[in-house]
C-alpha cells in the first residue's frame, strides 16, 4: 500500500487541542472535526488540503488530550500519512486503532519541506520525496502492532480473536 | 534482571514471571473509565465489536464531567448516550451530575483505584492513580471499547526515568511546584513512552493529594505513567478509601533505569509555567510584571481538599483585585459539601470569587470560564496550549492554589509572601 500527496509541515509538540480544539468536541461527526482541523495553528490548512496529502510534524506529535477525534479529523481531512521525528504515545495507540498511517522518521521529518511531493511505500516503510529526490526509512512497526494495522484496526482486531 | 515498580505490575497482570523494556503484552485490566467526551465515541466502537454485555459491570466508570452540567444541546445528547449505555449495561460506577465530580478527583475518593492495580482511562490525566501505587494511564476511545469488551489491553513496555526526592518543600510550595519544576527540567517529551518513578525519603514530606497533583501531571512530560511507591501515608489512605484489597509492588534493587534525577524539595520555589507549553517553567521570582484578568482553582490537577484549604487561607480577609475574576471549582460532591462546612466556600464568596459545581470546564476551554482575545489567566490546571481555555490569542499560567490565589488578590502573578 502506498500514500501519495503533497506536504503540510509543523514544528515540535502538536498537541491534540491544535488539531481539533475542544470547543468542537460537542460532536464526534468526522466531518465536522474535520472542518475545523488545525485551525488554531494553521487557519489555511482545510481550504488546502487534498485527499491523499501528507503531514509531517517534528518531535512529540499529538501530545496533550487523549482524543481520538484528532487523528480522526486528520484522517478524514483527507491526509493519508502522517510522518514525525516522535509521537505522543496516546496519539500513537489512536492513529494506529482508527487506521491512521503514522511512520516515526526523523530525518524525513528534518529534510522534507511544505509543499513537497512525497510517496510513502507502508509494506517497506521508504519515504520518498519525489521533488528532491532524497529517500528515507522509517521504523518498522513491531509485529504485533502490525497484525492490528492489517486487521485494519483493532475493533476488527477484538472481533476476529474474541471469536 | 530486575524489573521497575511499572514493569512488575505489567507482568502480573499480563500473567508473566518477567517483562522486558519494549515487549508488547496483552494485559488484564482493574478498571476501565471514560467521560462525556471520550466514552460517546467508545460506545460506537463497542457496538461494532459486537460485545453483548462491558467485561465487568463494577469495574467500568462513566463520569459526565467535561461539558457538564450540559453546556448545550449537542454536549447534552453525548450525556444521554452515555447514560442510556450505563443503563443498559447496569454499570455499576456511573456518576450523575449531583453525586459526581472530576473523575480523577472521584475515583481514588471513592476507592475505586489502588496499589497494584493496571487502569485505563480513555482521558489522559488518567495516570493521576500512580499517586496510589497504580499502574494508571491514558488511551483512546477505540482502546476504552476493547478494554470494556474484553478486560484487556495491549501495552508496550516502558522503560523509566528515575526521581529520588530529598528533603521537605517549604512553605507555599506544593506538589505542583514539583511536577511543574521537573516538567521544566525534562521537557514535555522528556519522558515519552516511558514511566516516572518517584522515591526517595522525601516522598513522606508530600501529602496524598500533593503526589495525585504530581502523577496526574506525568502526561505532561509525555509519560506513560508516574507511580509512587506505597508508603504509611498511601497506606492510611488506601485503608479509608479502597473498595478492594491491594497490593504493593516496589522496584527491584537492580532495575534499571534511562535516566535518574535527584530533586532536594528544599531547594523548590513557587513555579509557574508560561504560555504555551507545560515545559515554560520558571520560579516565581522570575516571574517579572504580568498582569493578568482571570484565576481558575480547580481541575483534575488540583481541586481537592489541600488545595481549597490553601487558597482559603490566603483569602480570608483579603478581596479579589477589581477588574479580575476568580472561578473556584472544588473538584467533587464530597470535597464541594467539605469546603462548605469548614467555611471554605464563604471565604471565597466573600472575596468576590464565583464558586462553581464540579466540572472540568474551564481547564479545556469547554465552558464556564472561556478567556478573550488577550487576555490572561492564572490556572490550577495542567495544560497551557495555544488556545486552551479559549481565543488563540489568550495567554494560561501554569501555577499552584497558593500562588493562583494570592495572584487574583494582587491582580498580577505573584507568590503568597508578596500578599502584604
Amino acid at each position: 500500500m502506498k500514500a501519495r500527496g503533497y506536504v503540510h509541515k509543523y514544528g515540535d509538540n502538536v498537541d491534540t487541542d491544535v488539531i481539533i480544539p475542544a470547543r468542537h468536541l460537542n460532536t464526534s461527526d468526522p466531518e465536522h472535526l474535520a472542518a475545523h482541523c488545525m485551525e488554531d495553528i494553521d487557519a489555511g490548512f482545510v481550504g488546502r488540503v487534498q485527499p491523499g496529502d501528507i503531514m509531517v510534524g517534528q518531535k512529540n506529535f499529538g501530545c496533550g488530550s487523549s482524543r481520538e477525534h484528532a487523528p480522526l479529523a486528520i484522517k478524514t481531512a483527507g491526509i493519508s500519512a502522517v510522518i514525525a521525528e516522535s509521537f505522543a504515545r496516546i496519539f500513537y495507540r489512536n492513529s494506529i486503532n482508527i487506521g491512521l498511517p503514522i511512520l516515526e522518521c526523523a530525518p524525513a521529518a528534518a529534510a522534507i519541506k511544505a509543499g513537497d511531493e512525497v510517496e510513502v511505500d507502508f509494506s517497506t516503510g521508504t519515504i520518498r520525496d519525489l521533488t528532491t529526490g532524497a529517500s528515507f526509512e522509517a521504523k518498522a512497526f513491531p509485529e504485533f502492532l502490525q497484525g492490528i494495522i492489517a486487521d485494519g484496526g483493532l475493533v476488527n482486531y477484538a472481533k476476529r480473536t474474541m471469536d | 534482571m530486575g524489573m521497575t515498580t511499572t514493569q512488575k505490575i505489567m507482568a502480573a497482570h499480563a500473567g508473566l514471571d518477567q517483562v522486558h523494556v519494549g515487549d508488547l503484552v496483552l494485559a488484564n485490566v482493574d478498571l476501565v473509565l471514560g467521560n462525556d467526551i471520550t466514552a460517546p465515541v467508545a460506545i460506537k466502537e463497542f457496538a461494532k465489536i459486537g460485545a453483548a454485555q462491558v467485561f465487568d459491570r463494577d469495574k467500568v466508570v462513566l463520569v459526565p464531567d467535561h461539558f457538564t452540567p450540559n453546556k448545550d444541546i449537542q454536549s447534552a445528547e453525548h450525556c444521554k448516550l452515555m447514560r442510556e449505555f450505563a443503563c443498559k449495561m447496569q454499570i455499576t460506577n456511573y456518576f450523575e451530575i449531583g453525586e459526581m465530580g472530576i473523575e480523577h478527583v472521584i475515583i481514588p475518593e471513592k476507592g475505586l483505584a489502588a496499589a497494584g492495580e493496571l487502569i485505563v482511562g480513555a482521558d489522559s490525566h488518567t495516570c493521576t492513580y500512580g499517586a496510589l501505587g497504580a499502574v494508571s494511564t491514558g488511551v483512546g476511545s477505540t482502546d476504552m471499547a476493547f478494554a470494556m469488551a474484553t478486560g484487556r489491553l495491549w501495552f508496550k513496555v516502558p522503560a523509566a526515568i528515575k526521581f529520588t526526592l530529598l528533603g521537605a518543600p517549604a512553605q507555599w510550595v506544593s506538589g505542583k511546584d514539583l511536577i511543574l519544576h521537573i516538567i521544566g527540567l525534562i521537557g514535555v517529551d522528556g519522558a515519552l513512552y516511558k514511566s516516572m518513578e518517584f522515591t526517595g525519603p522525601g516522598v513522606a514530606s508530600l501529602s496524598v493529594d500533593d503526589r495525585l497533583t504530581v502523577a496526574n501531571m506525568a502526561i505532561e512530560a509525555g509519560a506513560k505513567n508516574g507511580i509512587f511507591p506505597v508508603d504509611e501515608a498511601c497506606r492510611r489512605y488506601l485503608d479509608e478509601h479502597a473498595q478492594r484489597p491491594y497490593t504493593a509492588y516496589a522496584a527491584d534493587a537492580d532495575a534499571e533505569y534511562d535516566e535518574e534525577y535527584t530533586i532536594d524539595l528544599a531547594t523548590l520555589r513557587p513555579t509557574v509555567s508560561f504560555p504555551h507549553l507545560p515545559e515554560n517553567a520558571r520560579t516565581i521570582d522570575a516571574v517579572g510584571e504580568v498582569a493578568i484578568d482571570q484565576v481558575v482553582i480547580g481541575s483534575c490537577t488540583n481541586g481537592r481538599m489541600e488545595d481549597l484549604r490553601v487558597a482559603a487561607g490566603l483569602l480570608k480577609g483579603r478581596k479579589v483585585k477589581k477588574g479580575v475574576r476568580l472561578i473556584v471549582i472544588p473538584g467533587s460532591q464530597r470535597i464541594y459539601l467539605e469546603a462548605m462546612r469548614e467555611g471554605l466556600l464563604e471565604t471565597f464568596v466573600e472575596a468576590g470569587a464565583a464558586v462553581s459545581t464540579p466540572t472540568c470546564g474551564p481547564c479545556l476551554g469547554g465552558h464556564m470560564g472561556i478567556l478573550a482575545k488577550g487576555e490572561r489567566c492564572v490556572s490550577t490546571t495542567n495544560r497551557n496550549f495555544v488556545g486552551r481555555m479559549g481565543d488563540v490569542e489568550s495567554e494560561v499560567y501554569l501555577a499552584s492554589p497558593a500562588v493562583a490565589a494570592a495572584s487574583a488578590v494582587c491582580g498580577r502573578i505573584c507568590g503568597p509572601d508578596q500578599l502584604v
